[in-house]
């Protein structure tokens, strides 16, 4: 048997997750929260990380009922993402992985959100929609790699939603992503937004320049439409993008699965809308809830399940962050099988 | 619009693309590629409406300049705008680009390379051109090129297809995100191709006098790609 603790810390959520072979053990998380109308901010971050990530760790140990002795390796995020959080949690790992005296590992944030949702929903070789604050990704594995076949040219779907949020003031507990959602459930006239897909790429910017530009206000403050109406407008619009763009990879790539993983991906209204492809198709959706889909521990613990299985392990010196990812990243797995 | 709907329920279904029916047919005795775009059923109705036949319209119009251009795009037979299907010559005797270049890296013949420069060349020529009608085409893939009785060497002609997400526009920036999608469908379906790729640049740069204001273009939007940060 083999148990890996996760650290994961890369945005606004810290969370600590322990897995055994497959068998998520614990996965307690903490969600840094801002007032409406402000996104969060990198050393604000890294502060809330700080002050709770002990009392998490603490947790994640006490609900899978672990002493530090049964870990048998310490994976963390080592990006993309956020600087400062990132160095944060980095610290913590590193620092436990000493004291332990065990194995440290340095997991892909997007990797990690792959691997959970492979494990949780037991697909096989999903093409992958990755959609969550900072990513928006159309994913397939070939050739021993994973390999982005489509992507925002310019902000991500999470980013454009929280961004929204902010302009008609929308509140970001617990998320402004999951507010959106809610309120778009009681609109009902739909209102035509500037649509822009690219091949297999999307982009988002022109949407949100058109809402930001005194759009939303003037035709609230006219009553042209509801806030309401324009939270369902938005979301029809950018997940009908994010479906086009799947079913053109899927139709690109001969694939029949799709997994969907990040934050955004617990929106039912874009899992339903996929769904709806899918079944056109004859092809299969794979989603899982907030749970996994939003950032957490168990995540980063899943995937440094999969390397250290195999052999890795992150020297100390080594042991760097990053907020950038590379195009593609390699894997430590064989090839799905096709 | 019955009377389209019977005739392909008959029809021989050659592929479901990403977002339309692709029907193998005879009309009139010619071999004919019937293009239908059926309603999808996950978007917003007027949503759905407004694309569906923004795209047919589109398809057609793009399809008609570049013919007028003498860049090779399919002949047009006839389209119905109420079902939104196009009915187009057959390109018989070809395979996609996607396809060849697919054989040709599993081949081991000492012309192998050849061969790939070769086509890669042709690409890039034929994206200069159509650049140079102002067609941006919106979707280039590998499988939106077909190649006309392959393997029969110089012979062998491109045609563009798939004109769904095309527009018509001067600006090198459209251009630029035009060769960049491109190039990222390309190195993800043709794994180790990057010196290919530069190839089909430089033969694209060679082929159009404004070449270099696109090219420039692409590398800032590959810039801002690689810049963009990644958080959550
Ligand atoms: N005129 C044609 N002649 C021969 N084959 C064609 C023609 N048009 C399309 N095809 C085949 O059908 C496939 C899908 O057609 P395409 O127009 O690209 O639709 P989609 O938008 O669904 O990708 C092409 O990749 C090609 O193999
Ligand atoms: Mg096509």
């Amino acid at each position: 048997m083999t148990v890996v603790i996760g650290f994961e810390g890369s945005a606004n959520k810290i969370g600590i997750g322990i897995i055994r072979d497959g068998e998520v053990l614990s996965n307690p998380r903490r969600t840094y929260i801002t007032p409406p109308g402000q996104g969060f901010m990198p050393s604000d971050t890294a502060r809330h990380h700080r002050a709770v990530i002990l009392t998490v760790l603490k947790e994640a140990l006490d609900q899978a009922g672990l002493k530090p002795a049964d870990i048998d390796c310490v994976a963390y995020t080592k990006g993309p993402g956020m600087g400062a959080p990132l160095v944060t949690v980095a610290l913590v790992a590193r620092t436990v992985a000493q004291l332990w005296g065990k194995p440290l590992l340095g997991v892909n944030h997007c990797v990690g959100h792959i691997e959970m949702g492979r494990l949780i929903t037991k697909a096989n070789n999903p093409t992958v929609l990755y959609v969550s604050g900072g990513n928006t990704q159309v994913i397939a594995y070939s050739e021993r790699r994973y390999r982005i076949f489509g992507e925002t040219i310019d902000i991500a779907v999470g980013n454009c939603l929280d961004r929204f949020a902010r302009v008609i003031k929308i509140s970001n507990d617990p998320s402004p992503g999951y507010n959106i959602e809610q309120m778009a459930k009681k609109g009902s006239q739909y209102v035509e937004l500037p649509y822009t897909v690219k091949g297999m790429d999307v982009s988002f910017s022109g949407i949100l320049s058109y809402i930001e530009v005194s759009s939303a206000h003037k035709m609230l403050s006219s009553g042209q439409c509801t806030a309401e109406d324009l939270c369902f407008s938005l979301q029809e619009t950018l997940f009908s993008m994010l479906v086009e763009i799947t079913e053109r990879a899927m139709a690109h790539c001969g694939s029949q699965e799709v997994l969907i993983v990040g934050g955004v991906g617990c929106n039912l209204r874009l899992q339903e809308m996929m769904d709806v492809m899918c079944k056109e198709r004859g092809a299969k959706l794979f989603a899982t809830d907030e749970r996994f889909c939003i950032d957490n521990g168990a995540m980063i613990a899943q995937a440094g399940w999969e390397m250290f299985r195999s052999g890795h392990v992150t020297e100390l010196k080594d042991s760097w962050i990053t907020q950038r990812s590379l195009c593609l990243f390699t894997t430590w797995r064989t090839p799905w099988v096709i | 619009m019955m009377a389209v709907s019977e005739f392909l329920s008959r029809a021989e279904l050659l592929k479901q693309g990403a977002e339309a029916r692709v029907y193998r047919v005879q009309l009139l005795g010619r071999p004919t590629i019937v293009k239908e775009r059926f309603p999808k059923l996950y978007r917003h109705p007027e949503l759905d409406k407004k694309l569906t036949h923004r795209r047919t319209v589109q398809e057609v119009r793009s399809i008609l300049r570049c013919r007028r251009a003498g860049i090779p795009a399919p002949s047009l037979y006839f389209v119905d705008y109420t079902s939104h299907c196009i009915f187009m010559e057959d390109v018989v005797n070809s395979c996609t680009v996607r396809d060849h270049i697919a054989l040709l890296q599993r081949s081991d013949s000492p012309q192998q390379l050849e061969h790939l420069e070769h086509l890669a060349e042709q690409v890039g020529r034929l994206l200069a051109q159509m650049h140079d009608e102002d067609v941006i085409h919106g979707d280039l893939t590998t499988s939106n090129i077909l190649l006309r009785a392959p393997g029969s060497g110089s012979g062998s002609e491109l045609v563009l297809i798939d004109f769904g997400l095309s527009y018509i526009s001067a600006l090198p920036e459209d251009k630029g995100v035009d060769l960049y999608v491109l190039e990222k469908a390309f190195l993800s379906t043709h794994p180790h191709t990057e010196p290919l790729f530069e190839k089909l640049l430089q033969s694209y740069t060679c082929s159009s006098p404004r070449a270099t204001a696109v090219i420039n273009k692409l590398d800032e939007v590959r810039l801002r790609g690689r810049k963009r940060s990644m958080v959550g």
